[in-house]
């Protein structure tokens, strides 16, 4: 499978950076899942975080989202060095996130799932909701635009009222996008967008990455162990193993890495 | 003539204490959904609620000031229980959650009957408990108003609650929250405060329940009981389904009554007591996840 990455000019070129990750190191009672890991993300950039299972990929998310603390190391967006994180907090800061097994709201419509993820942009009180006075008709109308685009966007249109949780894998994938787009994030962290799909439901996420950062300038940080996923669509790659960095660079720097081929293929002792 | 007069009687008179129990299942749907805890303390909030009302309004104080003291106390009781009895055990096993509910209820009795004392009090809404004498002079059917504005009261809180959750971006955030706790809170869902919101309705629903329950047979310690009503309610209805509660609310009234009027002489009578029970193990058997229930779908 080959994606023409970026065939055009960017509208967003890559600017300055937007997270810094600094000496992260991140433990579980003995289990060390991440031990001094360091990189950068740049503004509008897709990038990636590869490597083998258990690599402590996914830590490394939960610690950007503030899931997990870590013991050392620190965070740094856009130049605010960053204590206390928590998943709120990382919300708040224009942080999203989609999950690894798909953590939609199974009992909800496609739409209110997404208007959910626009919960941070809604001011109007309970009682302004209720007596419908002019500020919530407004947001709600202004909310629904956004959303109505985002749907459009990820083409789900005919999806619009249905129940996530009767929905195919590969579609419940695409509205977990839509909701962390719904609050119009600055990062977009993606856990394993493609776990679990056909070829071709890989090239239509693959697809929908790429358009995104295109045309909203959507900063991507994406996990994947399909290496060649990863390849196609990122502009920069971070390589994990055993929660340390072997690796770090554009796709090719990180092909010709003879760590990361042994990471990856395994080596002879 | 009389038969179907009769009958419409027993069933409107069905219908209107439905209207209760489905106020009363509310308490118990509200915080079921938002975060997976079967509250036993329900009834004792019902309990609770109404006797702080009818003490504070022996204390001089009038109607909507002792009201209004009382909402307070039960908002107050309902954040207390999530911040310091449920949020200690988040994630816990439900069956652990349940057991801290069930020794909330023996708490919660306990203090009311220890700071207001164990007599049983009259509450006097300053409506009669007579038939609505308009209704009997025109039609022969005699409805205590008492049961019409008690219905018309629970009617609404109903209503409005069922709009609040399907309408307002408050309600989607607690359907968010009832459905996964780590993607609402990703998308910035305030996990606690929604919790406390809940448990603060949870307790202004059982404040009025208490109300108009105590209102018809006194404020006593009874009145923990009608929570037990509130379970076949529950399990018709489906446990987190409003609309559900609403429907089985007025299934389990009207056939309460209309099976005690109609099969209760054939068997000797005293079937209303059990028969809603009855009827929520045929939907056991039939239906487990109730009208309105979440179908329970494994994929792996």
């Amino acid at each position: 499978m080959t994606i023409q990455l970026h065939a055009h000019a960017r509208a967003f070129p890559i600017g300055a950076t937007i997270l810094q990750v600094d000496d992260v190191s991140l433990r579980f009672g003995g289990v060390r899942a991440l031990t001094g890991v360091s990189f950068d993300v740049r503004e509008h950039e897709v990038r990636a975080i590869i490597g083998p299972n258990g690599a402590g990929k996914s830590s490394m998310l939960n610690v950007i989202n503030g899931v997990y603390q870590p013991q050392e190391g620190t965070l740094t967006f856009r130049g605010n060095k960053l204590d206390g994180m928590t998943p709120r907090r990382a919300a708040h800061m224009g942080i999203s996130r989609t999950f690894q097994n798909i953590a939609l709201f199974k009992g909800m419509t496609v739409l209110d799932n997404i208007m959910a993820g626009r919960n941070l942009r809604m001011h109007a009180s309970f009682l302004e909701v209720a007596f419908r006075l002019p500020r919530a008709t407004r947001e709600e109308a202004e909310n629904r635009d956004v959303v109505e685009e985002i749907i459009e966007f990820l083409e789900i249109e005919h999806i619009r009222k249905t129940p996530v949780g009767r929905l195919p894998y590969g579609l419940q994938k695409r509205v977990e996008l839509g909701r962390a787009l719904a609050a119009e994030p600055s990062i977009l962290l993606l856990d394993e967008p493609m776990a679990g799909m056909n070829i071709e439901e890989k090239q239509d996420m693959c697809r929908y990455v790429l358009d995104v950062n295109d045309h909203y300038g959507t900063t991507v940080v994406l996990i994947e162990h399909d290496m060649g996923v990863v390849m196609d669509i990122s502009d920069r790659v971070v390589v994990l193993d055993y929660g340390k960095k072997i690796g770090d660079g554009s796709p090719e720097e990180v092909r010709a890495n003879q760590e990361v081929i042994d990471a990856y293929l395994g080596v002879a002792h | 003539m009389g038969g179907f007069q009769f009958f419409l009687e027993v069933l409107i008179g069905g219908l209107l204490s439905g209207v209760m129990y489905s106020l009363v299942a509310l308490g118990f749907v509200l915080i079921y959904k938002a975060s997976g805890v079967f509250n036993f303390a329900q009834g004792a909030m019902v309990f609770f609620a109404a006797v702080t009302f009818v003490g504070i309004m022996e204390l001089g104080l009038p109607f909507w000031a002792a009201l209004l003291v009382t909402i307070g106390v039960m908002v107050l009781l309902g954040m207390a229980t999530e911040r310091f009895v449920l949020r200690p055990l988040v994630n816990q096993h439900e069956i652990t959650l349940l057991m801290a509910t069930i020794g909330l209820t023996f708490v919660i009795e306990g203090v009311a009957q220890l700071v207001w004392g164990v007599g049983v009090r009259r509450l006097d809404l300053g409506i009669k408990d007579v038939p609505l004498p308009w209704l009997a002079d025109n039609t022969g059917i005699f409805i205590s108003q008492l049961d019409i504005f008690a219905a018309a009261v629970a009617g609404f809180l109903v209503a409005t609650l069922a709009l609040l959750f399907a309408k307002t971006d408050t309600g989607r955030a607690l359907r968010a929250v009832a459905d996964d706790h780590a993607a609402a809170l990703s998308i910035g869902i305030p996990l606690k405060r929604i919790w406390a919101l809940v448990w603060a309705i949870a307790g202004i629903v059982a404040l009025v329940a208490g109300m108009l329950w105590g209102a018809r047979s006194g404020v006593q310690f009874a009145l923990v009981f009608v929570a037990l009503k509130a379970l076949p309610v529950l399990i018709i209805g489906g446990f987190t389904s409003v609309p559900g509660v609403i429907v089985a609310g007025l299934i389990v009234g009207a056939s309460e009554k209309l099976a005690e009027v109609y099969i209760g002489p054939s068997v000797g009578g005293g079937i209303e007591s059990w028969f809603p029970y009855v009827l929520a193990i045929l939907f056991l058997l039939i239906r487990p996840e109730g009208l309105f229930g979440e179908k329970i779908i494994r994929r792996v």
